[in-house]
């Protein structure tokens, strides 16, 4: 039994591993009558695997069995690969012994849909509620809402997880209607708006009455698949700011396509990911998150794709040279934090400081301020920090120059291999 | 010349506060007993912990400080660095010798330093709760030996209790020979006599280790190598999250 497990978390792991969520934040349940675990709220990470990211949970598929047939899919069904499921009682053996070490936070539990979306959502929310309920488990549980699973099943499932998510992958429908017939946008966002809905009652419910139970107190999560389809960053940045404002999600992801299927014609050739772009992307999506700044800042119509080269910030504000340079000792905390160089923690604590006396250079360099870029946009006490005179060009190039040269190189070499991959996307 | 010689104990260093104010002394040295050398033509001031002058001097902070920053006095001090304890002389004196409240003067070196100490120190524990490793022994106990930088368990140790709460455990820091044993009521602070897990690595003795436990580590490390995307390799984000010192107590990197 022992051997089977081992290839069965080998085999269902990997073809979790495109999933590229695995935080374990927005939930703080409590570990009451002294059962196994709790969640802290900010998250915690516990092991970085050697591409870097972050192991916060056991992620695994239920099965990677799947009846559906998606182009851009490692488990389609017309794939010749191994393939497995766990027991109810492996999964939760699994997680809790993991957990009782110290691996993870909880567990991530996704699946490939078999039979139908409501016998698939039905596994997924029973190994959930065991764990609750006959192993008074309090660590942290992420669910997958199976599309057009009924919505019985995804109250039931919101009534034991902590974050649920629905992947869109394609990001927009007649894209996905190419890659994967049987799916649709419906599919995606009907559980979606279910879920929104149930947590904003749920929320209200918990307000007026004690001992109401949670329901997904994580909040939701989505993800898009970057560079498989010819959308624009415009159209992806569009897409995931409605995401946050109407769907009310907690994180939107962008996964790099990787050619997972190689001989799919539809999909285009890359050499490697697109990996430059989706840093560029999460860089806005912080941008949007924690910076106050709004989709259309970023990219708009004249500008529909993000600047590889240099981050969406320095791109915003050599776009936007009439708004500098700022001065620090008296400008908005909102504007503080739209100058390059000066993040969310700086800006705290620039405006704390300067309380007691007229910041300079120095203190802000000491402060942690990045001078390398932040001179450009900012006046002191002193003289005004940087030339009078604004031209975005030579400050861009400036900017670049000091850059390592490594990483200015890779660039160019992916923006290559992107123009190239640009000329084989077959029409949509 | 003045020197101060206090014994590296938290309530001496708040003495030391106190007698300072009271002999009207700044002190140019401030040094632990054990660190003491002889200085020729100095005033030497022995400073003897008073819990009494210390419990005044805490109290005094108690009301200048916010209650975010009561604890950052205590979480320098973990530090262990000697510069750390003449900031944390500084920065009390200075908290006592203002008028209003100077918490957020990051313009202040002193005060910013002090902050950036104290950070540094919650950063380890941070790292505590992500990287402390439990080993299941045969008689039900999970045991984890670590040696974190700066003397950080009593800031940790209520979370793995809040965590843990159904399972006996012990966490030891085999660095500065002392830890702390949850026996499911509460938590007590040990020194083990003999010590049967390997103190370079924490790794238990085969003798001592649960019959399953290697069986979980294999099934972690598998877990770990199968969850990596191949084409993403990445090993310079690897180590900037999960700096090399660690992976010695990580199963999954040391298997």
């Amino acid at each position: 039994m022992s051997n089977s497990l081992m290839q069965k978390l080998e085999i269902l792991s990997g073809a979790a591993k495109y999933d590229v969520s695995c935080s374990s934040s927005g939930s703080n349940r409590g570990n009451k009558g002294k059962g196994i675990g709790n969640s802290v709220a900010a998250g915690i990470c516990h092991s970085f695997t050697d591409d870097g990211r972050c192991i916060s949970l056991l992620k695994v598929l239920f099965t990677n069995y799947c009846i559906y047939d998606c182009a851009y899919c490692i488990n389609r069904r017309s794939n010749d690969i191994p393939r497995a499921a766990f027991t109810v009682d492996e999964l939760i053996d699994l997680t809790i012994n993991f957990y009782r070490r110290n691996y993870i936070e909880g567990l991530f539990l996704s699946s490939g849909v078999i039979n139908n979306p409501d016998y698939t959502m039905e596994r997924l929310t029973r190994i959930a509620k065991e764990l609750r309920i006959k192993h008074r488990f309090n660590g942290y549980i992420h669910l997958k809402a199976i599309p057009h699973a009924s919505e019985a099943l995804i109250n039931e499932a919101g009534l034991y997880a902590d974050r649920m998510s629905v992947n869109i992958e394609i990001p927009t429908e007649p894209e996905l209607k190419r890659l994967a017939p049987e799916k649709d946008f419906n599919g995606v966002l009907e559980p979606m708006s279910l879920i929104k809905n149930r947590i904003i009652e749920n929320q209200d419910e918990r307000k007026r009455y004690r001992g109401v139970p949670l329901f997904t107190p994580g909040g939701q999560s989505t993800q898009l698949i970057i560079g498989a389809t010819p959308e624009s960053d415009l159209q992806i940045l569009k897409l995931a700011s409605g995401l946050y404002q109407d769907q009310k999600l907690k994180r939107v992801y962008y996964s790099g396509y990787l050619p997972v299927n190689l001989r799919d014609q539809r999909l285009p050739a890359l050499k490697e990911p697109p990996l430059v772009r989706e840093n560029r992307l999460y860089q806005s999506d912080w941008l949007m998150r924690y910076y106050y700044f709004k989709a259309d800042e970023i990219v708009n119509e004249k500008h529909p794709d993000l600047d590889l080269e240099i981050d969406p910030k320095l791109s915003y504000a050599l776009r936007n040279p009439h708004l500098f340079p700022i001065d620090i000792n008296r400008a908005d905390y909102e504007m503080i934090l739209r100058v390059p160089g000066i993040g969310v923690k700086s800006a705290l604590l620039i405006i704390n400081a300067r309380k007691y006396r007229r910041l300079n250079m120095e203190h802000l360099k000491k402060i942690g301020v990045v001078l390398k870029r932040a001179k450009y946009f900012i006046t002191c006490n002193e003289l005004p920090a940087h030339q009078k005179e604004f031209y975005p060009e030579i400050i861009r190039q400036q900017i670049l120059a000091k850059h390592t040269t490594s990483r200015s190189k890779t660039i160019q070499g992916i923006q290559l291999s992107l123009f190239d991959n640009n000329l084989s996307l077959p029409n949509p | 010349m003045n020197i101060f010689i206090y014994d590296n104990t938290f309530e001496g260093l708040l003495t030391a506060v106190f007698d300072s104010y009271s002999l009207k002394i700044i002190p140019d040295i401030l040094v632990s007993q054990k660190e003491y050398q002889d200085y020729l033509w100095a005033n030497k001031f022995e400073i003897n912990t008073d819990i009494c002058k210390a419990e005044r001097v805490w109290e005094g902070l108690e009301k200048k400080l916010s209650s975010k920053n009561i604890n950052l006095p205590f979480r320098i001090f973990l530090s262990e660095e000697n510069d750390n304890t003449r900031l944390l002389f500084d920065f009390i004196r200075l908290v006592f010798d203002s008028h209003h409240n100077i918490e957020t003067d990051y313009g202040n070196p002193v005060i910013l330093t002090a902050r950036q100490a104290e950070r540094k120190v919650l950063q380890e524990a941070c790292r505590m709760l992500q990287f402390v490793r439990f080993q299941k022994t045969g008689d039900d106990i999970y045991f984890s030996g670590i040696t974190p930088a700066f003397d950080v368990l009593p800031l940790i140790v209520r979370h793995f209790e809040d965590r843990f709460a159904d399972q006996k455990w012990v966490l030891y820091d085999m660095k500065r020979d002392y830890g702390f044993y949850y026996d499911l009521k509460g938590i007590t602070e040990i020194t083990l006599r003999e010590k049967q897990f390997d103190s370079s690595n924490g790794e238990l003795h085969s003798d001592t280790v649960a019959e399953n436990e290697i069986f979980y580590q294999r099934l972690w490390k598998n877990y770990f190598d199968h969850i990596c995307i191949s084409e993403r390799i990445n090993p310079k984000l690897q180590k900037n999250h999960m700096p090399r010192r660690y992976w010695k107590f990580l199963p999954e990197k040391r298997l």
